[in-house]
């Protein structure tokens, strides 16, 4: 990758690539090598692209339309600060063990830019392929699992069944008691899956895409979209008028408050909010991403690299836009977490958090053209944002430069309910509180 | 938690009840045109405030309301019974 040269702003020190060299010359000099990661421009009164979101999709958007596309002069706006939405409001899972065709091709593909991410970046994300393992508990999980990874195995991605000898030698901690009320049988495991540091992927993209040129104006409120027939002029927003060649929403969680702006109208999604707790930090304990879902039952946890235990569980099952979650999830979620790992009992909880999920339909995402010619839609993350975000980004920097979606996406549009299909992995019908 | 005024029960905790989406939906007639059934199943106003929803209270007199409330702060304005027929005879009762 050639890194241009950017001039020290504001008498500021200019980014400073990240290698061993650098990391040892700054330690014998007391760090002072280093300059500001990205730069913080006055908006300009026009761009070519302005994408709405400085969240982990909108960043990784601006990054591959500059690098894949080669398009200059594009701005991210964003509300508050970087990774202070949901890229800051999540379990760090990353995975592709998805079913139906499209999410798994797409899944797959944003799995091997995770492969590679932190070398792309030239900035550690910490993605740590550490097994996801589905425990089952029924000989007919065990069934569907086998189907479902048969069929991605048959698409290219890794899948593995464990019996329970294998997952008692790599997950010893599980409660595989006799007389639990759902005994584990097995588990659907894929090794390359894993989690990443939330954080550092928000960044990492902002100052990649930062150095390819690409302006990222923090507390850029958009209030309004301006419109000339079914094409859009610019956006106003709280840090003035911006004029754009073509405009990028990536805000789930808000989409529908963005698409009202644009008097559009209704979309098919709703928002819920879904939280996510840590513990405090524990010694090495849990070396793989874990999950528990059988009847009412839905949980995820994974070890972070500080020690705490992270998880989470299903969605608060009321619509609401308030990033606070109320306590009947943390009573499921807390009993959850006894209820396949005993050993947590003792831990105190040291954080939970909420944030605002669209919630599809379908239970899939939507990157796809929109009524006005000009504008292009990423949205209903459903629970699965984190994981999809260098995927979203690249595909949607696709749409956005090419101006027609690719094959894999292409059922990924809103207008695939009219023609009869439902990308529904979970079979759980039109109410957007089931799909997780 | 949020808790919500039942007017058959009193109040209580909303983990009685299930929530059961937008409750300013109605079904077009059977032989409506497919956009209108398409816009009733699939599309939604989503609203940043207060909306009309439904929730049935299954864990308690399993009747069906509608709950006038506010997806930001959660307040709750007002409560009634989803059936209409319901709502006269609790008016009535007043």
């Amino acid at each position: 990758m050639v890194w241009p040269k950017t001039g020290g702003k504001n008498g500021r020190r200019a980014m400073t690539r990240f290698s061993g060299w650098n990391v040892l010359w700054n330690g014998l000099t007391g760090q002072k090598g280093w300059g500001r990661q990205w730069r913080d421009p006055e908006p300009k009164s026009s761009y070519d692209v302005v994408i709405v979101g400085g969240g982990l999709h909108g960043l990784a958007t601006a990054y591959y339309l500059a690098k894949n596309h080669g398009v200059k002069n594009i701005a991210v706006v964003e509300k508050g600060w970087l990774g202070g939405g949901n890229a800051g409001r999540n379990t760090t899972i990353v995975r592709s063990n998805y079913f139906m065709p499209g999410n798994r091709e797409f899944y797959e593909h944003s799995l091997k830019l995770w492969e590679e991410l932190s070398h792309d970046l030239n900035y550690n994300v910490m993605f740590s392929q550490r097994s996801h393992v589905s425990l089952l508990h029924s000989p007919a999980a065990v069934d569907a699992a086998a189907r479902a990874y048969n069929t991605m195995v048959l698409t290219g991605t890794d899948a593995e069944l464990w019996g329970l000898d294998e997952l008692k030698k790599n997950v010893p901690h599980l409660n595989f008691g006799p007389n639990v009320r759902f005994p584990i049988f097995g588990a659907a495991v894929q090794k390359r899956a894993g989690t990443a540091r939330h954080d550092a992927v928000a960044w990492g993209f902002a100052r990649a895409a930062d150095q390819l040129g690409v302006d990222i104006l923090q507390n850029c409120e958009v209030l309004g979209v301006t419109r000339d027939g079914g094409h859009v002029t610019g956006l106003e927003t709280s840090r003035g008028a911006i004029a754009a060649g073509k405009v990028g929403f990536a805000v789930a969680g808000n989409t529908s408050r963005l698409w009202d702006m644009a008097g559009l109208g209704t979309l098919p999604i709703e928002s819920h909010k879904l939280q996510a707790f840590v513990t405090e930090p524990v010694k090495p304990l849990l070396d793989q991403v874990v999950v528990f879902g059988v009847g009412g039952a839905h949980f995820y946890i994974s070890q972070s690299d500080k020690g705490g235990m992270v998880f989470g569980g299903d969605i608060d099952w009321y619509k609401s836009y308030a990033q606070r979650g109320a306590l009947p999830i943390v009573q499921d979620v807390a009993e959850c977490a006894t209820a396949i790992l005993p050993c947590l009992g003792r831990l105190r909880l040291l954080r939970h958090w909420s944030g605002v999920m669209d919630m599809s339909m379908d239970g899939s995402f939507f990157i796809c053209k929109t009524p006005l010619d000009n504008l292009y839609l990423n949205a209903g993350w459903n629970y699965g944002g984190f994981k999809a975000s260098p995927g979203s980004g690249w595909y949607f920097a696709d749409l956005i430069a090419n101006d027609r979606p690719l094959k894999e996406i292409a059922n990924h549009d809103l207008k695939r309910f009219e023609r009869g299909i439902n990308i529904d992995e979970r079979g759980a019908g039109p109410d957007p509180k089931l799909h997780g | 938690m949020i808790r919500i005024p039942c007017p058959f029960c009193g109040e209580r905790d909303h983990s009685e009840f299930t929530y059961g989406g937008d409750g300013t939906i109605t079904y077009p007639a059977l032989d409506a045109p497919a956009e209108d059934w398409l816009d009733a199943v699939f599309q939604r106003e989503n609203i940043r405030g207060v909306q009309i929803e439904s929730w049935h209270h299954v864990n308690g007199c399993r009747m069906w309301l509608l709950v006038e409330r506010d997806t930001l702060s959660h307040e709750i304005h007002s409560v009634r019974a989803a059936h209409s027929g319901m709502a006269k005879v609790l008016e009535a009762d007043t």
